[in-house]
């Protein structure tokens, strides 16, 4: 093991770790954006748009993120629309995301009993305000783990962006091992790097998780 | 008391995949009066209480709240706030205490002043016996004091009209009592109710009119005491057989 080594191109592993949160954090938080979007044409089934979300949710989720990059990368030129790499990686990651996370929130839509949207209509609560105080914080807190899973999915994903010649973790894995061959260093520091963005994001997630489970809802069912 | 009633319903029909749940459903009820419903399972009891708040989309026959037609044009968001509706599982909400069970209605739908409503619920809760419930969790309450509870949410609206779908289905017998209290105390405050329930006793003792309902249509419409001991149909004379038991010795 070369610590020499280590010690030298560490700080460009933090760079590039940086480079990787800051696109994995903006693709969870539009994806999230997204995927609630669609979650809501699905829910409040509006024409049209009900079906767009479910051609788009199956289509993204049913095709490889490699793919849908190549396509943003290498085919939209071709019909004149040149995105940046880091553009593409955002957008892609998003793409892919926005499906994941519109099912995360469906199942957290799902899970709310059906009693629940009555008892909000029963007392006079339009279809937004049920949705807003009596339907959305049940349905995010059974939807946390599934978006926390997510999260984690998305900023592993972020691992492909390589190919696009953008500067993240894998790529300057790939370099420094293509250019002084130190296989071993490289791939350590690679773990060590994913390791140390994700557990935090991890642990942050299972203890909100706890918490809303200790708060008495999200799937909780108790006894009369 | 005005004349008009506060509910008309008039020949109301209600199909689920071809199969006629209401049929040709007639009856009125006026300000203060009290209407329970029974009838077996599956007799369309639980329909004709939905089709009242447009939880339910009739087939046919119209349905009038204080002259005003309930039909598909109605601001069905208006309509229920002037007709509460307390459900089996009582359906408190989970994530909220006690207070904001109670005062989510008044201030967000009704947009009434926070402190206000706040005082009012802390009374009324004291006056079904839960005052020291106010920041419980449902999930902290036993199933009489959620309905309780359930009850008070409904009432702090302010309905013309309050439907109670089977609420003591659920309970223990012991706990069956301390709800149906509640219930015959608004029935003595005058509130206009209309009463699902396989609770005999109580159904005798808190109507004014008794509705008994088979197979979606209305065998008969009687006063209780005339209902509950000289029903006019056969059909009726069975049903309320099966709530009697012969000695086994």
């Amino acid at each position: 093991m070369d610590f020499d080594f280590i010690q030298r191109f560490a700080p460009m592993y933090a760079k590039a770790a940086g480079l990787t949160l800051r696109i994995g954090l903006i693709g969870i938080a539009l994806s999230l954006v997204v995927g609630a979007l669609c979650c809501l044409a699905k829910y409040f089934r509006v024409p049209v748009l009900k079906q767009v979300a479910a051609v788009y949710i199956e289509l993204a989720r049913n095709t490889p993120l490699l793919v849908q990059l190549f396509f943003l990368y290498f085919g939209l030129p071709k019909v004149g629309v040149k995105l940046s790499a880091e553009t593409c990686a955002i957008t892609g990651l998003t793409f892919l995301g926005g499906a994941y996370m519109a099912e995360a929130l469906r199942s957290g839509l799902e899970a709310v009993d059906r009693g629940q949207a009555e008892s909000g209509m029963c007392i006079g609560l339009t279809p937004l305000q049920n949705l807003r105080f009596v339907i959305l914080p049940q349905a995010l807190a059974t939807a946390i783990p599934a978006i926390g899973a997510n999260a984690i999915f998305l900023i592993k994903e972020t691992s492909v962006f390589s190919a696009v010649a953008l500067a993240d973790l894998m790529y300057v894995a790939k370099d420094l091992i293509g250019m002084y061959y130190k296989t071993d260093e490289a791939l350590l520091m690679l773990t060590v790097a994913y390791l140390t963005l994700l557990l935090p994001i991890s642990i942050v997630f299972s203890v909100w998780e706890r918490r809303l489970r200790y708060a008495g809802f999200g799937g909780a069912v108790q006894g009369q | 008391m005005s004349n008009q009633p506060i509910l008309e319903v008039k020949h109301l029909s209600k199909h689920f995949d071809g199969n006629g749940v209401l049929k040709d459903v007639s009856f009125t009820l006026a300000e203060g009066e009290v209407i329970v419903v029974v009838g077996p399972s599956g007799c369309g009891k639980s329909t004709l209480l939905r089709c009242v708040n447009g939880l339910e989309r009739p087939d046919g026959g119209e349905i009038l709240l204080d002259g005003a037609r309930i039909d598909a044009g109605a601001d069905l968001v208006q309509v229920r706030r002037q007709v509460g509706m307390v459900f089996q599982s009582y359906d408190l909400f989970p994530h909220m205490d006690v207070l904001g069970n109670l005062t989510l209605g008044p201030v967000q739908a009704m947009k009434r002043p926070r402190l206000e409503v706040e005082a009012e619920a802390e009374k009324a809760l004291e006056r079904v016996g839960l005052a020291e419930k106010l920041h419980a969790l449902p999930r902290q309450l036993s199933g009489g004091q959620k309905q309780r509870v359930a009850l008070v949410r409904a009432m702090l609206m302010h309905p013309r009209l309050l439907l109670l779908d089977e609420i003591t289905a659920a309970l223990d017998p012991e706990m069956v009592r301390e709800v149906l209290n509640v219930v015959l105390d608004l029935a003595r405050d005058g509130m206009t109710m209309m009463i699902v329930t396989h609770e005999m006793r109580f159904a005798e003792a808190v109507a004014d009119r008794v509705l008994f309902l088979e197979g979606g249509s209305v065998l008969e419409e009687a006063p209780p005491r005339e209902f509950f001991h000289n029903p006019r149909t056969d059909r009726a004379r069975q049903f309320l057989d099966t709530f009697e038991f012969d000695a086994v010795k």
